[in-house]
Protein backbone atom coordinates (compact mmCIF):
# COMPACT_ATOMS: atom_id res chain seq x y z
CA UNK A 1 0.00 0.00 0.00
CA UNK A 2 1.46 2.79 -1.06
CA UNK A 3 -1.88 5.58 -0.04
CA UNK A 4 -0.09 7.73 3.33
CA UNK A 5 -3.06 6.52 5.57
CA UNK A 6 -2.37 2.80 5.34
CA UNK A 7 0.88 3.47 6.97
CA UNK A 8 1.39 2.59 10.71
CA UNK A 9 2.40 5.48 12.67
CA UNK A 10 5.85 4.24 13.38
CA UNK A 11 6.05 4.02 9.05
CA UNK A 12 4.67 7.59 9.04
CA UNK A 13 7.24 8.97 11.36
CA UNK A 14 10.18 7.23 9.38
CA UNK A 15 8.58 8.65 5.82
CA UNK A 16 8.01 12.38 7.80
CA UNK A 17 11.72 11.89 9.04
CA UNK A 18 13.03 11.55 5.65
CA UNK A 19 10.85 13.91 3.90
CA UNK A 20 9.23 11.39 1.92
CA UNK A 21 6.39 13.85 2.52
CA UNK A 22 5.01 16.42 4.46
CA UNK A 23 2.85 16.42 7.62
CA UNK A 24 0.08 18.81 5.70
CA UNK A 25 -0.08 15.65 2.84
CA UNK A 26 0.11 12.82 5.53
CA UNK A 27 -2.94 15.07 7.50
CA UNK A 28 -4.88 15.86 4.07
CA UNK A 29 -4.85 11.79 3.66
CA UNK A 30 -5.75 11.10 6.38
CA UNK A 31 -9.17 13.82 6.32
CA UNK A 32 -9.64 12.05 2.63
CA UNK A 33 -9.62 8.87 4.70
CA UNK A 34 -12.32 10.45 7.35
CA UNK A 35 -14.84 11.64 4.73
CA UNK A 36 -14.30 8.13 2.55
CA UNK A 37 -15.27 6.86 6.10
CA UNK A 38 -18.80 9.16 7.07
CA UNK A 39 -21.18 6.15 7.24
CA UNK A 40 -19.07 5.05 10.26
CA UNK A 41 -20.41 8.05 12.18
CA UNK A 42 -17.08 7.81 14.25
CA UNK A 43 -17.02 11.36 15.37
CA UNK A 44 -18.83 13.58 16.86
CA UNK A 45 -16.43 16.72 15.73
CA UNK A 46 -14.09 17.12 13.41
CA UNK A 47 -11.51 19.34 13.26
CA UNK A 48 -9.70 19.44 10.00
CA UNK A 49 -9.27 23.04 9.93
CA UNK A 50 -7.52 22.82 13.10
CA UNK A 51 -5.28 19.54 12.00
CA UNK A 52 -4.21 21.51 8.64
CA UNK A 53 -2.77 24.32 11.06
CA UNK A 54 -1.02 22.24 13.35
CA UNK A 55 0.53 19.65 10.38
CA UNK A 56 1.88 23.00 9.04
CA UNK A 57 3.17 24.26 12.25
CA UNK A 58 4.70 20.75 12.38
CA UNK A 59 6.68 20.86 9.07
CA UNK A 60 7.98 23.79 10.20
CA UNK A 61 9.46 22.54 13.27
CA UNK A 62 10.74 19.77 11.66
CA UNK A 63 12.61 21.74 8.93
CA UNK A 64 13.99 23.60 12.40
CA UNK A 65 15.52 20.62 13.91
CA UNK A 66 12.54 20.96 16.45
CA UNK A 67 10.36 17.75 15.65
CA UNK A 68 8.91 16.28 19.11
CA UNK A 69 8.71 12.13 19.07
CA UNK A 70 4.51 12.51 17.42
CA UNK A 71 5.25 15.38 15.69
CA UNK A 72 3.16 15.53 12.81
CA UNK A 73 1.05 12.53 13.01
CA UNK A 74 -3.13 12.98 12.68
CA UNK A 75 -4.67 10.99 15.56
CA UNK A 76 -8.01 11.29 16.58
CA UNK A 77 -9.16 12.24 20.35
CA UNK A 78 -11.96 10.32 22.45
CA UNK A 79 -14.78 13.16 22.65
CA UNK A 80 -14.21 12.22 26.23
CA UNK A 81 -10.71 14.02 26.56
CA UNK A 82 -11.83 17.85 27.15
CA UNK A 83 -10.02 20.18 24.51
CA UNK A 84 -9.53 24.01 24.67
CA UNK A 85 -11.77 25.54 22.36
CA UNK A 86 -13.41 22.41 20.87
CA UNK A 87 -16.60 21.16 21.43
CA UNK A 88 -16.58 17.83 24.05
CA UNK A 89 -19.94 16.38 24.20
CA UNK A 90 -19.07 12.78 26.13
CA UNK A 91 -21.40 11.27 23.52
CA UNK A 92 -24.11 13.10 25.26
CA UNK A 93 -26.69 15.38 24.62
CA UNK A 94 -26.89 17.14 28.07
CA UNK A 95 -23.09 18.10 27.42
CA UNK A 96 -24.41 19.73 23.39
CA UNK A 97 -22.18 22.64 22.66
CA UNK A 98 -20.06 22.83 25.78
CA UNK A 99 -16.57 23.90 24.53
CA UNK A 100 -13.77 23.86 27.03
CA UNK A 101 -11.85 26.36 29.05
CA UNK A 102 -9.17 23.74 29.33
CA UNK A 103 -7.14 21.21 28.29
CA UNK A 104 -6.98 17.55 29.64
CA UNK A 105 -3.26 16.57 30.80
CA UNK A 106 -3.10 14.11 28.48
CA UNK A 107 -4.17 15.54 25.23
CA UNK A 108 -2.07 18.56 26.22
CA UNK A 109 1.38 15.55 26.76
CA UNK A 110 0.23 14.18 22.58
CA UNK A 111 0.46 18.06 21.55
CA UNK A 112 3.64 18.74 23.35
CA UNK A 113 4.98 16.16 21.02
CA UNK A 114 3.56 17.44 18.28
CA UNK A 115 0.23 15.55 17.27
CA UNK A 116 -2.10 16.11 14.87
CA UNK A 117 -5.95 16.08 15.95
CA UNK A 118 -8.21 15.01 13.42
CA UNK A 119 -11.08 15.20 15.39
CA UNK A 120 -13.33 14.42 18.61
CA UNK A 121 -14.47 10.28 18.73
CA UNK A 122 -18.16 9.06 19.54
CA UNK A 123 -18.48 6.66 22.39
CA UNK A 124 -21.50 5.24 24.49
CA UNK A 125 -22.59 7.78 26.09
CA UNK A 126 -20.23 8.80 28.75
CA UNK A 127 -18.51 5.66 28.04
CA UNK A 128 -20.97 3.40 29.38
CA UNK A 129 -21.73 0.74 26.77
CA UNK A 130 -20.07 -2.05 24.86
CA UNK A 131 -21.28 -1.55 21.57
CA UNK A 132 -21.41 2.40 20.82
CA UNK A 133 -25.17 1.96 19.95
CA UNK A 134 -25.81 4.59 23.15
CA UNK A 135 -24.20 7.54 22.00
CA UNK A 136 -26.57 10.62 22.00
CA UNK A 137 -25.40 11.20 18.47
CA UNK A 138 -26.60 7.78 16.41
CA UNK A 139 -24.82 5.05 16.60
CA UNK A 140 -21.29 4.14 15.33
CA UNK A 141 -20.19 1.10 12.45
CA UNK A 142 -17.51 -0.95 12.51
CA UNK A 143 -15.72 -0.70 9.46
CA UNK A 144 -16.39 -4.35 9.54
CA UNK A 145 -18.56 -6.78 7.73
CA UNK A 146 -19.04 -10.76 8.11
CA UNK A 147 -19.35 -13.10 5.36
CA UNK A 148 -22.49 -14.73 6.37
CA UNK A 149 -24.39 -11.63 6.94
CA UNK A 150 -22.68 -8.20 5.11
CA UNK A 151 -25.82 -6.21 4.81
CA UNK A 152 -25.49 -6.09 8.84
CA UNK A 153 -24.32 -3.26 10.23
CA UNK A 154 -22.04 -4.55 13.25
CA UNK A 155 -20.74 -2.75 16.28
CA UNK A 156 -17.41 -1.39 16.58
CA UNK A 157 -17.16 -2.45 20.61
CA UNK A 158 -17.57 0.19 23.07
CA UNK A 159 -16.83 2.26 24.77
CA UNK A 160 -14.27 4.06 23.03
CA UNK A 161 -15.42 2.40 19.50
CA UNK A 162 -15.55 5.63 17.34
CA UNK A 163 -11.56 5.56 18.35
CA UNK A 164 -10.97 1.73 17.25
CA UNK A 165 -13.25 2.12 14.29
CA UNK A 166 -11.12 5.24 12.25
CA UNK A 167 -8.09 3.61 13.69
CA UNK A 168 -9.51 0.68 11.93
CA UNK A 169 -10.41 2.39 8.58
CA UNK A 170 -6.83 3.84 7.84
CA UNK A 171 -8.68 7.33 8.41
CA UNK A 172 -6.10 7.80 11.67
CA UNK A 173 -2.94 6.41 12.92
CA UNK A 174 -3.73 6.45 16.35
CA UNK A 175 -6.40 7.40 19.10
CA UNK A 176 -6.60 7.79 22.18
CA UNK A 177 -9.43 5.97 24.00
CA UNK A 178 -10.41 4.98 28.11
CA UNK A 179 -11.39 2.06 29.76
CA UNK A 180 -13.22 1.88 32.66
CA UNK A 181 -14.63 -2.15 32.15
CA UNK A 182 -12.66 -3.00 29.08
CA UNK A 183 -13.69 0.15 26.62
CA UNK A 184 -10.62 -0.06 25.00
CA UNK A 185 -9.80 -3.54 24.50
CA UNK A 186 -13.23 -4.79 23.35
CA UNK A 187 -13.61 -2.43 20.74
CA UNK A 188 -9.85 -3.08 19.63
CA UNK A 189 -10.70 -7.16 19.36
CA UNK A 190 -13.61 -6.19 17.70
CA UNK A 191 -11.62 -3.58 15.01
CA UNK A 192 -9.13 -5.79 14.94
CA UNK A 193 -6.31 -3.38 15.83
CA UNK A 194 -3.99 -3.08 19.10
CA UNK A 195 -5.48 -0.77 22.05
CA UNK A 196 -3.62 -0.65 25.56
CA UNK A 197 -5.24 0.54 29.18
CA UNK A 198 -1.94 0.72 31.39
CA UNK A 199 -1.91 0.86 35.04
CA UNK A 200 -4.33 2.88 37.06
CA UNK A 201 -2.29 6.28 37.70
CA UNK A 202 -0.31 6.19 34.47
CA UNK A 203 -2.16 8.20 32.62
CA UNK A 204 -3.69 11.54 34.32
CA UNK A 205 -7.20 11.99 34.26
CA UNK A 206 -7.35 15.41 34.52
CA UNK A 207 -9.96 17.02 31.93
CA UNK A 208 -11.28 13.54 31.18
CA UNK A 209 -14.75 13.33 31.40
CA UNK A 210 -15.45 11.54 34.93
CA UNK A 211 -17.19 8.27 34.68
CA UNK A 212 -16.03 5.97 37.52
CA UNK A 213 -13.19 7.26 39.04
CA UNK A 214 -11.44 4.52 40.55
CA UNK A 215 -12.02 2.47 37.34
CA UNK A 216 -11.03 4.78 34.94
CA UNK A 217 -8.11 4.66 33.02
CA UNK A 218 -7.04 6.67 29.91
CA UNK A 219 -5.07 4.84 26.65
CA UNK A 220 -4.30 4.65 23.12
CA UNK A 221 -5.44 2.52 20.03
CA UNK A 222 -2.89 1.98 16.95
CA UNK A 223 -2.61 -0.75 14.52
CA UNK A 224 0.56 -1.95 16.19
CA UNK A 225 2.13 -2.56 19.38
CA UNK A 226 4.93 -0.56 18.68
CA UNK A 227 2.90 2.20 17.47
CA UNK A 228 0.68 1.99 20.66
CA UNK A 229 4.03 1.79 22.50
CA UNK A 230 5.38 5.70 21.20
CA UNK A 231 2.15 6.81 21.61
CA UNK A 232 1.28 5.63 25.15
CA UNK A 233 4.84 6.95 26.18
CA UNK A 234 3.87 10.74 24.97
CA UNK A 235 0.49 10.20 26.93
CA UNK A 236 1.76 8.91 30.19
CA UNK A 237 3.43 10.95 33.22
CA UNK A 238 2.67 12.17 36.90
CA UNK A 239 0.15 15.22 36.84
CA UNK A 240 -0.12 16.93 40.19
CA UNK A 241 -3.59 17.67 38.71
CA UNK A 242 -4.56 14.26 39.37
CA UNK A 243 -4.49 13.18 42.83
CA UNK A 244 -4.29 8.99 41.27
CA UNK A 245 -1.57 10.26 39.21
CA UNK A 246 1.95 8.31 40.52
CA UNK A 247 4.43 9.69 40.28
CA UNK A 248 6.55 7.26 38.72
CA UNK A 249 9.08 7.62 35.90
CA UNK A 250 7.29 6.57 32.39
CA UNK A 251 9.39 3.92 31.06
CA UNK A 252 10.54 3.76 27.00
CA UNK A 253 7.88 1.16 26.27
CA UNK A 254 9.21 0.43 23.09
CA UNK A 255 12.70 -1.16 23.87
CA UNK A 256 10.39 -3.32 25.84
CA UNK A 257 9.67 -4.96 22.07
CA UNK A 258 12.37 -6.99 21.80
CA UNK A 259 10.95 -9.82 19.98
CA UNK A 260 11.58 -12.59 22.73
CA UNK A 261 9.58 -14.01 25.52
CA UNK A 262 11.49 -17.00 26.39
CA UNK A 263 12.02 -17.62 30.00
CA UNK A 264 8.38 -15.59 30.75
CA UNK A 265 5.99 -17.25 32.70
CA UNK A 266 2.62 -17.09 31.57
CA UNK A 267 -0.84 -17.77 33.32
CA UNK A 268 -3.71 -19.12 31.81
CA UNK A 269 -6.77 -18.37 34.22
CA UNK A 270 -8.40 -21.58 34.56
CA UNK A 271 -11.80 -19.73 35.70
CA UNK A 272 -11.71 -17.58 32.45
CA UNK A 273 -12.42 -20.57 30.58
CA UNK A 274 -16.53 -20.14 30.87
CA UNK A 275 -19.60 -21.92 30.39
CA UNK A 276 -20.69 -21.95 27.05
CA UNK A 277 -17.47 -20.42 25.98
CA UNK A 278 -17.81 -20.27 21.40
CA UNK A 279 -15.68 -22.84 20.01
CA UNK A 280 -13.80 -19.77 18.32
CA UNK A 281 -13.00 -18.14 21.65
CA UNK A 282 -11.64 -21.51 22.65
CA UNK A 283 -9.70 -22.01 19.62
CA UNK A 284 -7.92 -18.41 19.74
CA UNK A 285 -6.74 -18.36 23.20
CA UNK A 286 -5.38 -22.16 22.63
CA UNK A 287 -3.71 -20.85 19.28
CA UNK A 288 -2.02 -17.91 21.74
CA UNK A 289 -1.05 -20.55 23.83
CA UNK A 290 0.91 -22.44 21.68
CA UNK A 291 2.29 -19.30 19.73
CA UNK A 292 3.61 -18.64 23.45
CA UNK A 293 5.19 -22.10 24.00
CA UNK A 294 6.68 -21.95 20.42
CA UNK A 295 8.29 -18.41 21.37
CA UNK A 296 9.77 -20.00 24.26
CA UNK A 297 7.30 -19.06 27.37
CA UNK A 298 6.80 -21.19 30.17
CA UNK A 299 3.17 -21.73 30.53
CA UNK A 300 1.25 -21.31 34.12
CA UNK A 301 -1.98 -22.84 35.25
CA UNK A 302 -3.43 -20.20 37.40
CA UNK A 303 -6.80 -19.33 39.46
CA UNK A 304 -8.13 -16.28 40.26
CA UNK A 305 -10.69 -17.80 42.13
CA UNK A 306 -12.78 -14.74 42.52
CA UNK A 307 -13.14 -14.06 38.71
CA UNK A 308 -17.35 -14.33 38.48
CA UNK A 309 -17.78 -11.96 41.01
CA UNK A 310 -16.06 -9.28 38.99
CA UNK A 311 -18.99 -8.33 37.05
CA UNK A 312 -21.18 -8.00 39.86
CA UNK A 313 -19.10 -6.11 42.21
CA UNK A 314 -18.13 -3.90 38.79
CA UNK A 315 -21.87 -3.48 38.29
CA UNK A 316 -22.57 -1.69 41.66
CA UNK A 317 -19.11 0.21 42.23
CA UNK A 318 -19.57 1.71 38.58
CA UNK A 319 -22.85 2.89 38.78
CA UNK A 320 -22.17 4.30 42.18
CA UNK A 321 -19.11 6.34 40.90
CA UNK A 322 -21.14 7.29 38.23
CA UNK A 323 -24.19 8.76 40.19
CA UNK A 324 -21.75 10.62 42.11
CA UNK A 325 -19.99 12.20 38.98
CA UNK A 326 -22.94 12.85 37.19
CA UNK A 327 -24.43 14.94 40.12
CA UNK A 328 -22.73 17.90 38.77
CA UNK A 329 -24.97 17.90 35.25
CA UNK A 330 -27.35 20.02 36.61
CA UNK A 331 -28.36 22.67 34.00
CA UNK A 332 -26.69 25.62 35.77
CA UNK A 333 -22.82 26.08 35.15
CA UNK A 334 -22.66 24.13 31.97
CA UNK A 335 -24.18 22.21 28.80
CA UNK A 336 -28.04 21.54 28.28
CA UNK A 337 -30.60 23.49 30.68
CA UNK A 338 -34.35 22.71 30.56
CA UNK A 339 -36.26 25.62 32.27
CA UNK A 340 -38.59 24.65 34.68
CA UNK A 341 -41.07 26.74 37.38
CA UNK A 342 -38.53 25.98 40.16
CA UNK A 343 -34.48 24.82 40.89
CA UNK A 344 -35.78 21.10 41.21
CA UNK A 345 -38.12 21.01 38.33
CA UNK A 346 -35.10 22.44 36.38
CA UNK A 347 -32.38 19.71 37.51
CA UNK A 348 -34.86 17.17 36.90
CA UNK A 349 -36.60 18.19 33.42
CA UNK A 350 -32.81 19.26 32.41
CA UNK A 351 -31.34 15.53 33.66
CA UNK A 352 -34.14 13.81 31.94
CA UNK A 353 -33.50 15.49 28.74
CA UNK A 354 -30.13 15.29 28.74
CA UNK A 355 -29.18 11.67 29.53
CA UNK A 356 -30.06 8.55 27.12
CA UNK A 357 -31.98 5.38 29.02
CA UNK A 358 -28.34 3.49 29.77
CA UNK A 359 -26.75 6.44 31.36
CA UNK A 360 -30.22 6.83 33.72
CA UNK A 361 -30.38 3.23 34.61
CA UNK A 362 -26.68 3.40 36.11
CA UNK A 363 -27.36 6.68 38.26
CA UNK A 364 -30.17 4.96 39.17
CA UNK A 365 -28.86 2.08 40.55
CA UNK A 366 -25.75 3.91 42.12
CA UNK A 367 -28.44 6.33 43.48
CA UNK A 368 -30.01 2.95 44.97
CA UNK A 369 -26.63 1.47 46.28
CA UNK A 370 -25.43 4.30 48.25
CA UNK A 371 -28.83 5.29 49.52
CA UNK A 372 -28.94 5.17 53.30
CA UNK A 373 -29.72 1.48 54.46
CA UNK A 374 -28.19 0.17 51.28
CA UNK A 375 -24.55 1.46 51.62
CA UNK A 376 -23.00 -1.43 53.29
CA UNK A 377 -25.10 -4.16 52.14
CA UNK A 378 -24.22 -3.40 48.37
CA UNK A 379 -21.21 -0.66 47.93
CA UNK A 380 -18.84 -1.96 51.19
CA UNK A 381 -19.66 -5.51 50.42
CA UNK A 382 -18.51 -4.96 46.64
CA UNK A 383 -15.84 -3.14 47.78
CA UNK A 384 -14.87 -6.09 49.86
CA UNK A 385 -15.21 -8.39 46.83
CA UNK A 386 -12.79 -6.32 44.93
CA UNK A 387 -10.03 -6.46 47.11
CA UNK A 388 -10.43 -9.97 46.90
CA UNK A 389 -10.20 -9.72 42.86
CA UNK A 390 -6.79 -7.60 43.49
CA UNK A 391 -5.63 -10.01 45.64
CA UNK A 392 -6.18 -13.49 43.51
CA UNK A 393 -4.03 -11.35 40.62
CA UNK A 394 -1.40 -10.84 43.33
CA UNK A 395 -1.58 -14.30 44.42
CA UNK A 396 -1.53 -15.43 40.68
CA UNK A 397 1.91 -13.14 39.87
CA UNK A 398 3.62 -15.51 42.17
CA UNK A 399 3.82 -18.12 39.82
CA UNK A 400 3.63 -15.93 36.63
CA UNK A 401 4.87 -12.27 34.85
CA UNK A 402 1.80 -12.34 32.71
CA UNK A 403 -1.47 -13.70 31.91
CA UNK A 404 -3.15 -14.27 28.77
CA UNK A 405 -6.92 -14.70 28.33
CA UNK A 406 -9.61 -13.94 25.40
CA UNK A 407 -10.23 -10.35 25.21
CA UNK A 408 -14.18 -10.69 24.49
CA UNK A 409 -16.20 -13.53 24.92
CA UNK A 410 -17.72 -13.36 20.76
CA UNK A 411 -16.51 -11.66 17.67
CA UNK A 412 -18.17 -8.02 16.98
CA UNK A 413 -22.15 -8.36 16.71
CA UNK A 414 -25.15 -6.49 14.84
CA UNK A 415 -26.45 -3.00 15.81
CA UNK A 416 -29.21 -4.40 18.15
CA UNK A 417 -28.14 -7.63 19.40
CA UNK A 418 -27.73 -8.03 23.06
CA UNK A 419 -29.98 -5.00 23.61
CA UNK A 420 -33.00 -6.75 24.82
CA UNK A 421 -31.30 -7.15 28.51
CA UNK A 422 -29.10 -4.85 30.02
CA UNK A 423 -27.22 -7.67 31.53
CA UNK A 424 -26.39 -9.32 28.22
CA UNK A 425 -24.91 -6.42 26.87
CA UNK A 426 -22.53 -6.41 30.28
CA UNK A 427 -21.32 -9.95 30.10
CA UNK A 428 -19.21 -8.69 27.23
CA UNK A 429 -16.88 -7.00 29.99
CA UNK A 430 -16.61 -10.39 31.28
CA UNK A 431 -12.76 -10.92 30.62
CA UNK A 432 -11.84 -7.40 31.15
CA UNK A 433 -13.26 -6.06 33.63
CA UNK A 434 -11.44 -7.65 36.34
CA UNK A 435 -8.23 -5.66 35.64
CA UNK A 436 -9.91 -2.32 35.88
CA UNK A 437 -11.32 -3.25 39.86
CA UNK A 438 -7.23 -4.30 39.99
CA UNK A 439 -5.78 -1.84 38.55
CA UNK A 440 -3.70 -3.17 36.17
CA UNK A 441 -2.25 -2.72 32.67
CA UNK A 442 -3.85 -5.12 30.00
CA UNK A 443 -3.66 -4.89 26.32
CA UNK A 444 -5.53 -6.31 23.38
CA UNK A 445 -3.88 -7.29 20.44
CA UNK A 446 -5.62 -8.91 17.18
CA UNK A 447 -4.68 -12.66 16.67
CA UNK A 448 -6.74 -13.55 13.92
CA UNK A 449 -10.17 -13.69 12.26
CA UNK A 450 -13.20 -16.05 12.66
CA UNK A 451 -14.79 -18.14 10.42
CA UNK A 452 -17.11 -15.26 9.59
CA UNK A 453 -14.40 -13.25 8.58
CA UNK A 454 -13.89 -11.25 12.12
CA UNK A 455 -10.87 -10.14 14.20
CA UNK A 456 -11.14 -11.62 17.18
CA UNK A 457 -8.50 -10.09 20.07
CA UNK A 458 -6.07 -11.51 22.67
CA UNK A 459 -5.69 -10.09 26.10
CA UNK A 460 -2.14 -9.80 27.70
CA UNK A 461 -2.35 -8.69 31.56
CA UNK A 462 0.42 -7.70 33.39
CA UNK A 463 1.80 -6.52 36.95
CA UNK A 464 0.42 -3.29 38.15
CA UNK A 465 3.11 -0.70 36.73
CA UNK A 466 4.87 -3.73 34.20
CA UNK A 467 3.42 -2.30 30.95
CA UNK A 468 6.75 -3.44 29.51
CA UNK A 469 6.06 -7.14 29.99
CA UNK A 470 2.47 -6.46 28.55
CA UNK A 471 4.14 -5.20 25.32
CA UNK A 472 7.11 -7.54 25.10
CA UNK A 473 4.37 -10.21 25.25
CA UNK A 474 1.83 -8.95 22.89
CA UNK A 475 4.59 -8.00 20.31
CA UNK A 476 5.51 -11.71 20.40
CA UNK A 477 1.60 -12.23 19.74
CA UNK A 478 1.35 -9.90 16.59
CA UNK A 479 4.54 -10.98 15.66
CA UNK A 480 3.19 -14.98 15.19
CA UNK A 481 -0.45 -14.00 14.69
CA UNK A 482 0.65 -11.82 11.37
CA UNK A 483 -2.76 -10.00 11.18
CA UNK A 484 -3.00 -8.64 7.92
CA UNK A 485 -6.34 -8.26 7.46
CA UNK A 486 -8.26 -5.51 6.21
CA UNK A 487 -11.94 -4.17 6.83
CA UNK A 488 -14.21 -4.63 3.87
CA UNK A 489 -14.87 -0.87 3.48
CA UNK A 490 -11.11 -0.13 3.16
CA UNK A 491 -11.08 -2.72 0.74
CA UNK A 492 -13.47 -1.99 -1.50
CA UNK A 493 -12.02 1.81 -1.47
CA UNK A 494 -7.92 0.35 -2.12
CA UNK A 495 -9.87 -2.03 -5.33
CA UNK B 1 -34.06 -7.57 45.80
CA UNK B 2 -36.80 -6.53 43.47
CA UNK B 3 -37.43 -2.72 42.69
CA UNK B 4 -41.29 -1.64 42.75
CA UNK B 5 -42.65 1.52 40.82
CA UNK B 6 -42.23 3.37 44.37
CA UNK B 7 -39.05 2.90 44.80
CA UNK B 8 -38.22 3.81 41.40
CA UNK B 9 -40.24 7.02 42.14
CA UNK B 10 -38.39 7.41 44.93
CA UNK B 11 -34.76 6.74 43.09
CA UNK B 12 -35.36 9.07 40.93
CA UNK B 13 -36.16 11.54 42.69
CA UNK B 14 -33.19 11.22 44.65
CA UNK B 15 -30.94 11.16 41.50
CA UNK B 16 -32.95 14.33 40.28
CA UNK B 17 -34.14 12.84 37.01
CA UNK B 18 -37.98 13.04 35.87
CA UNK B 19 -39.72 9.74 35.48
CA UNK B 20 -42.83 9.38 33.43
CA UNK B 21 -45.24 6.77 34.45
CA UNK B 22 -44.16 4.89 31.10
CA UNK B 23 -40.37 5.23 32.14
CA UNK B 24 -41.01 3.45 35.88
CA UNK B 25 -43.05 0.71 34.28
CA UNK B 26 -39.93 -0.11 32.13
CA UNK B 27 -37.27 0.60 34.43
CA UNK B 28 -38.95 -1.25 37.48
CA UNK B 29 -37.92 -4.53 35.83
CA UNK B 30 -34.87 -3.44 34.12
CA UNK B 31 -33.10 -2.17 37.69
CA UNK B 32 -34.76 -5.59 39.26
CA UNK B 33 -32.42 -7.71 37.09
CA UNK B 34 -29.70 -5.34 37.39
CA UNK B 35 -30.15 -5.56 41.35
CA UNK B 36 -30.50 -9.67 41.31
CA UNK B 37 -27.37 -9.94 39.17
CA UNK B 38 -25.14 -8.02 41.28
CA UNK B 39 -26.71 -10.24 44.66
CA UNK B 40 -24.66 -13.00 43.52
CA UNK B 41 -21.96 -10.83 45.75
CA UNK B 42 -23.98 -12.38 48.94
CA UNK B 43 -22.44 -15.70 48.26
CA UNK B 44 -18.78 -14.58 48.75
CA UNK B 45 -17.04 -14.08 52.40
CA UNK B 46 -16.07 -11.36 53.29
CA UNK B 47 -15.41 -11.88 56.76
CA UNK B 48 -12.16 -10.32 57.76
CA UNK B 49 -11.53 -8.56 54.10
CA UNK B 50 -11.09 -4.59 54.28
CA UNK B 51 -13.04 -2.61 51.61
CA UNK B 52 -10.38 -1.98 48.78
CA UNK B 53 -10.39 1.65 47.65
CA UNK B 54 -7.05 2.36 46.67
CA UNK B 55 -6.06 -0.41 43.97
CA UNK B 56 -2.24 0.52 43.24
CA UNK B 57 0.14 1.06 46.51
CA UNK B 58 0.71 4.50 46.06
CA UNK B 59 -0.03 6.88 48.75
CA UNK B 60 -2.03 9.79 48.68
CA UNK B 61 -0.02 12.86 49.06
CA UNK B 62 -0.86 16.37 50.46
CA UNK B 63 0.05 19.49 48.40
CA UNK B 64 0.44 22.93 50.34
CA UNK B 65 -2.52 24.84 50.88
CA UNK B 66 -1.98 27.73 48.59
CA UNK B 67 -4.20 29.33 45.91
CA UNK B 68 -3.25 27.67 42.76
CA UNK B 69 -5.37 29.11 39.94
CA UNK B 70 -8.86 31.61 40.03
CA UNK B 71 -9.48 35.05 38.98
CA UNK B 72 -10.65 33.43 35.66
CA UNK B 73 -14.40 34.08 36.07
CA UNK B 74 -15.07 34.88 32.43
CA UNK B 75 -13.74 31.18 31.71
CA UNK B 76 -15.39 29.62 34.72
CA UNK B 77 -18.91 31.07 33.34
CA UNK B 78 -18.21 30.73 29.70
CA UNK B 79 -20.10 27.68 29.59
CA UNK B 80 -23.25 28.84 31.73
CA UNK B 81 -26.97 28.67 30.14
CA UNK B 82 -27.80 31.63 31.91
CA UNK B 83 -25.08 34.51 33.78
CA UNK B 84 -25.63 37.49 34.83
CA UNK B 85 -22.64 40.09 36.17
CA UNK B 86 -20.20 36.81 37.01
CA UNK B 87 -22.54 34.70 38.58
CA UNK B 88 -24.95 31.64 37.64
CA UNK B 89 -28.37 32.30 37.36
CA UNK B 90 -31.17 30.02 38.79
CA UNK B 91 -34.95 30.58 39.04
CA UNK B 92 -35.54 32.06 42.22
CA UNK B 93 -35.20 29.51 45.51
CA UNK B 94 -36.24 32.10 48.52
CA UNK B 95 -38.94 33.62 48.59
Amino acid sequence: MSELNHLTLTEALEGLEKKDFTSVELTQAHIDACEAAKSLNAFVTTTYELAIEQAGASDKRRAEGKAGPLDGLPLAIKDLFCTKGVQTTASSRILEGFVPQYESTVTSNLFRDGAIMLGKTGMDEFAMGSSNTTSGYGNILSPWRSRSAPEKDLVPGGSSGGSAAIVAARAALGSTGTDTGGSIRQPAAFCGIAGIKPTYGRCSRWGVVAFASSLDQAGVFARTTRDCARLLKSAAGYDPKDSTSANLPVPDFESALKGDVRGLRIGIPKEYRVDGMPKEIENIWQQGIEWMKDAGAEIVDVSLPHTKYALPAYYIIAPAEASSNLARYDGVRYGKRIEGGNLKDLYELTRAAGFGDEVKRRIMIGTYVLSAGYYDAYYVKAQKVRNLIRQDFLNAYGQCDALLTPTAPSAAFAIGENEDDPIKMYLNDVFTVSVNLAGLPGMSVPAGLNADGLPLGLQVIGKHWDEETVFRVGDVIEQAANFKALPQSVLKKAA
Amino acid sequence: MSIDKATVYKIAQLARIRVTEEDVERLAPQLSNIMQFVEQLEEVNTDNVGPLANVVDITPRLRADVVSDGGIPGAVLANAPEEQEHYFVVPKVVE
